[in-house]
């Protein structure tokens, strides 16, 4: 299968910082592709420019052939997203919410009401479904948030750090129900969390940014070897641990050139 | 169910669950009716000019109007910093969708109230020189909205903080209200207030209002047609632009 998802040489500009810095990478169709690095490091940026929220400063993206910059309105066709922040209408019911999202996405009448009741069932807020949002908790938000996303079964579905602040229990069946959607309808998911173990779970290829560069890509398995170590988290820290270092060589550095002082003055 | 039709429909459920707010903001105008009306009345009738609380009723439905749509805005921010606005800019709908389901609302809440005002006006007493004529009145109520709301929605698109997004409307909002004619006749002014009247498209829409309520006319009801419908197209496309430029 072909990539689904195509990013070449991605850089994003602001004043003083570069957020991201030439990033290349593909994703293939059909894929669960995990997307990690520590806070800062690029990643809700680079998902912020793949789903047209942010344009570039330069580089290439593609999802689906089309191209993202050139034509944003073909683009959103595409994808569906699960924000990382919250996005939801708070004078809304949850079910208003979920209707509104159905309509933009052009979703038939027959498989909302169907899938509104599924999903809602499944992040177990349907007995709240005519509640306003305003009254609800974080984690209702949350797990109405990702249930909104999972509604219209985009090509590729972009989830950021969907799973923050839920529960091992609800992370375990939010992860099913992507899985299955994943091996059904063949959707990509393209998904970042902090949550390694859940990476290695579930992603079958992980790309690890940095400071705004790409430090690592591969397979779960890849990635340990390449590091030697037994779990991705321990890879993972390897990998992200360069500044520091890069830090403990200079300082090292330093130590050199002190002790060569101390001994020529001698 | 169409986009532009659901994000108005959702702008109409958020103003009904709104509940006392829809009251509130209905009293500042009513002040201004009640109080220069029935303050005025006097020496506006000495001066030979008729009942000023028949010629101030046109001014105050066209100030209610503005008050509401100008600070339409405020919902973009909101949904800026409640995030909502993600949702809709990442939807496969054009920002032209968006701007127009979301001013389609605004236009509509505001048209209410000004209409809301216009009965209370009865209730005091306040008699349109024709009802048949009031179908126009409604039509310049609603052209007044819409192009008050787009330009509202754009400066909401452009800026994005609370404060500053007042600063600017608040600005605005004075001058253009009480250099408009709303509260006077603009016959016997200085020239310069006559000239800045003349591009102020308020006064317009208030000429048109007072045109269609109590028949009295300073640019002509074709003059307030022309230029209502000018402002409001011109000010539509700004704030289709400016929505295609958002970025979160």
């Amino acid at each position: 299968m072909g990539n689904i998802i195509s990013v070449q040489h991605l850089t994003k500009k602001y004043k003083e910082v570069i957020a991201v810095n030439d990033v290349s990478f593909d994703v293939e169709e059909g894929e669960i592709f995990g997307f990690l690095g520590p806070n800062g490091a690029g990643k809700s940026t680079t998902i912020k420019m793949l789903t047209t929220l942010l344009l570039p400063t330069s580089g290439e993206l593609r999802l689906a052939g089309t191209d993202v910059i050139k034509d944003q309105a073909q683009a959103r066709k595409v994808f569906g997203i699960v924000f990382q922040d919250p996005s939801l209408d708070g004078d809304l019911t949850a079910y208003e919410n979920l209707q509104l999202h159905a309509v933009l996405y052009k979703l038939d009448k027959k498989k909302t009401v169907q899938r509104t009741e599924e999903l809602l069932r499944l992040v177990e807020l349907w007995d709240r479904k005519d509640s306003l949002v305003k009254t609800f908790s974080g984690g209702m938000k949350r797990r109405l948030e990702i249930a909104r996303g999972l509604l219209h079964h985009p090509k590729i579905l972009f989830l950021d750090e969907p799973t923050l602040g839920l529960d091992a229990q609800t992370r375990n069946l939010l992860w099913n129900y992507i899985e299955r959607l994943n091996k059904e309808e063949g959707m990509t998911i393209f998904f970042t969390t902090h949550y390694l173990g859940e990476a290695e779970a579930v992603a079958d290829r992980i790309a690890i940014i940095d400071h705004g560069r790409m430090v690592a890509f591969g397979t779960g398995e890849e990635l340990k070897t390449q590091t030697g170590k037994e779990n991705l988290e321990k890879a993972y820290l390897e990998l992200t641990g360069t500044a520091v270092r890069d830090e403990t060589i200079s300082s090292a550095d330093n130590r050199r050139d002190l002790m060569r002082r101390v001994i020529a003055n001698r | 169910m169409n986009a532009i039709y659901i994000l108005w429909l959702r702008q109409m459920k958020k103003y009904r669950r709104s509940g006392l707010r829809m009251v509130l903001s209905i009293v500042q105008p009513l002040v201004y009716f009640l109080a220069l009306g029935y303050g005025f009345n006097y020496i506006f009738e000495k001066a030979g000019h008729g009942s000023y609380i028949q010629f101030i009723v046109p001014g105050v439905i066209a100030q209610t109007i503005l008050f509401t749509s100008i600070f339409w805005g405020a919902n973009i921010i909101f949904d800026k910093q409640f995030g909502f606005l993600k949702e809709t800019l990442v939807a496969p709908v054009s920002r032209t969708t968006v701007m127009l389901g979301g001013s389609l609302g605004g236009a509509t809440i505001a048209v209410i109230q000004g209409v809301a005002l216009f009965l209370i006006a009865l209730v005091f007493g306040f008699h349109p020189y024709s009802w048949p004529a009031l179908m126009g009145t409604v039509v310049f109520m609603t052209m007044l909205a819409f192009a008050m709301v787009s330009f509202s929605s754009a400066i909401g698109a452009v800026v994005n903080d609370m404060p500053s997004f007042m600063a600017v409307t608040n600005f605005l909002v004075v001058p253009l209200f009480f250099l408009s004619g709303s509260m006077f006749p603009l016959d016997n002014i200085p020239g310069v207030m006559k000239v800045i009247a003349a591009v102020n498209p308020l006064s317009y829409a208030v000429d048109a209002m007072r045109s269609t309520l109590i028949n009295q006319s300073h640019f002509g009801l074709m003059t307030d047609f022309l230029v209502m419908t000018g402002t409001m197209i011109a000010l539509t496309i700004f704030s289709i632009l400016r929505f295609r430029r958002i970025e979160a």
